[in-house]
């Protein structure tokens, strides 16, 4: 074994650890802050595998915008999660039962697949071989070229769902004073001043 | 040595954590979305696996997509999320029943 595959082992360890933790854990926030080590230690395994470019887009995206967004929603909304984690041992061996089916029958398609004859040409069609190209290069030129609606799609998509967040969450309070701009610049100086004369020792 | 099946593995169990945290959170909708993320990364690791063993870069073109999607998903879960709690005053999912008939 060499440095590679104890990598490796550190860093599927540090994975799966804290994936059950995130699941398992009685505080929310430390759930977040488990997902977000989950995610740091997947693009670890991301750079062991050569694709380096998934692996910092994994730390920016996920643990800079999506686990930042979830630390964010546990830590505004006022929740009792002590009363919401009632029944969790009810449910604990029906989620058991369920994962060690699924585990069984995904070990059972491993190492049981065949490669259709004509699929090696035409990967190789299509992406420029990764010896000679690095990453982050390659990936661009996949992207910027061939699968340009693809990427203008997903565009859309983030579009979509940030109008989509923008209009769920915003509500507009009419409890509240605002300042009107438009009236503030309408106001006439002649209307809103009154000069009084008043006499010495009186008071208005 | 490490080899496709190894990562293989390490996604199919991070798959099935995922599934177990739906189950065992069945009331916590933050948790729920949580396990959904373990569940898309576990998609993303098999897809790079594959990609880096067959030497075919559109497994990682398609993880970027299921990146994109992925962060899509959180942010309209959380801001339903959010209105959910503004309407109802909790994240129960056994409280979503405003649209029973």
């Amino acid at each position: 074994m060499n440095v590679a595959d104890y990598a490796f082992y550190l860093f599927a360890f540090v994975t799966l650890t804290s994936a059950l933790l995130v699941t398992v854990s009685r505080n929310p926030v430390h759930s977040v802050l488990w997902l977000i080590l989950a995610f740091i230690s997947t693009a670890g395994l991301f750079v062991l595998l050569g694709a380096e470019f998934v692996a910092m887009l994994l730390m920016i995206v996920y643990v800079g915008a999506v686990a930042v967004l979830f630390l964010f929603v546990v830590m505004m909304l006022d929740i009792d999660f002590a009363a919401l984690r009632g029944k969790m041992t009810r449910y604990l061996p029906i989620g058991l039962a369920f994962g060690v089916v699924l585990l069984l029958e995904f070990s059972m398609a491993l190492f049981v697949w065949v490669q259709a004859d004509g699929a090696v040409a035409m990967r190789q069609a299509v992406a420029p071989d990764p010896g000679q190209v690095e990453n982050t290069r390659a990936l661009g030129l996949l992207i910027y070229d061939k699968y340009i609606y693809l990427f203008q799609a997903a565009g859309l998509i983030l579009l979509v769902a940030m109008i989509g967040a923008i209009l769920l969450t915003l509500r507009h309070r009419k409890d509240i004073k605002r300042q009107n701009v438009l009236h503030q610049m309408w106001r006439d100086p002649a209307k809103t001043m009154e000069i009084k004369d008043i006499k010495p020792g009186q008071g208005l | 040595m490490v080899g496709l099946e190894h990562y293989l593995t390490v996604a199919a169990v991070l798959f099935v954590i995922g599934i177990f945290g739906i189950f065992l959170n069945r009331k916590n909708v933050i948790v729920i979305l949580m396990s959904i993320e373990l569940m898309l990364l576990a998609v993303n690791i098999n897809m790079v696996a594959f990609s880096a063993h067959l030497g075919d870069l559109v497994g990682q073109v398609f993880t970027l997509f299921v990146l994109t999607v992925a962060a899509a998903e959180a942010a309209i879960g959380l801001a339903i999320l959010v209105s959910f709690f503004r309407t109802r005053g909790t994240i129960d999912v056994e409280d979503a029943n405003v649209m029973k008939g």
